[in-house]
């Protein structure tokens, strides 16, 4: 499936589900979660993220060559805060 | 053909490597904006891990709803960016023109509410380095809490200045019809710049609005 097939309708619902989950973080952030706000928080924004890589940049309908870069990105960030934060967290802070 | 041989450069094979090249280079500048910001989000978590109730505390000097209007507004000049690149595409004057002149517009009222919360900011002393003052027991983290709001948001607000600066470029070559089906390579790659930054403003929301308010 190639971007030429995508039809208006797809940005539209996908524009409503990123309306959605904005207000179900907004909405989430007010409950009682402790510290899983934290990974609350990350989890609808990299929900929306995907979304607006997926369909409204069309990753979903694109080459395998940019999905090689989508995933080193992916990768890369992962590198950088995995090793970093494992650092961190299991040697202490400050 | 005669359009097709217009708008080919010499160097590509066909109209589709043209295209495949131009949205690879910039996927690839995307990538590398992926660990500016990445470097920034890292520092974030980890000062916040060390001060984690000066951070909660400062957040609530922030004001939640705004944040929250403007990334409704942010997402709805996506969902315009992303109607102008359809119609580039589908050769639709309508959706093209229309669709960046709302994108801008959209993008300049984000960016008018941005300056309204940092004029409120200056105001309250909140700016640090400039006349910072902060009432609490954690005014040391909450001035590192604003150090961060400001250098990331900014940097982010002067990614919106440049991609509005790209978007009236490209509104002024639409308006004379310098796109068409085949090519139109410029008005997808300004979408994919917009949405990666959309895409960065998805995660400032919850990390400077969102905290300690459950």
């Amino acid at each position: 499936m190639s971007a030429r097939e995508i039809t208006n309708r797809t940005y539209y619902f996908t524009f409503g589900g990123l309306l959605l989950l904005t207000l179900a973080t907004y909405g989430a952030a007010y409950l009682p979660l402790g510290h899983w706000h934290t990974f609350a928080a990350l989890a609808f924004s990299t929900t929306k993220a995907a979304l607006i890589a997926l369909y409204f940049m069309h990753a979903r309908y694109s080459s395998w060559l940019t999905w090689v870069v989508i995933s080193c990105a992916v990768l890369w960030i992962t590198i950088l805060f995995g090793l970093t934060l494992g650092d961190y967290l299991t040697r202490g802070l400050g | 053909m005669a359009e097709i041989q217009a708008v080919l450069a010499d160097q590509f094979h066909d109209l589709e490597q043209q295209h495949e090249t131009a949205t690879f280079g910039m996927w690839v500048f995307l990538a590398t904006e992926v660990l500016l910001f990445g470097a920034l989000f890292l520092s974030y978590a980890v000062y916040r891990s060390m001060n984690a109730a000066a951070f909660i505390d400062a957040s609530h000097h922030i004001t939640t709803p705004i944040g929250a209007l403007n990334t409704a507004i942010l997402i709805a000049s996506s969902l315009m960016m992303a109607l102008a690149v359809h119609g580039a595409q589908s050769e639709s004057k309508l959706l093209l023109r229309g669709g960046l002149v709302l994108t801008i517009v959209f993008g300049l009222i984000f960016l008018g509410i941005k300056g309204y919360e940092y004029h409120h900011h200056y105001v309250e002393h909140k700016v640090p380095g400039i006349a910072f003052e902060y009432v609490g027991p954690h005014a040391q983290g909450a001035n590192l809490f604003f150090f961060f709001y400001f250098v990331m948001t900014g940097l982010h607000a002067i990614h919106m200045i440049v991609g509005i600066g790209l978007l009236t470029v490209l509104l002024l070559l639409a308006w004379r019809g310098r796109f068409s089906a085949d090519y139109y390579n410029p008005v997808e790659n300004a979408g994919l710049y917009w949405h990666f930054v959309d895409i960065v403003w998805v995660f400032l929301f919850p990390i400077f609005y969102l905290l300690g308010r459950g």
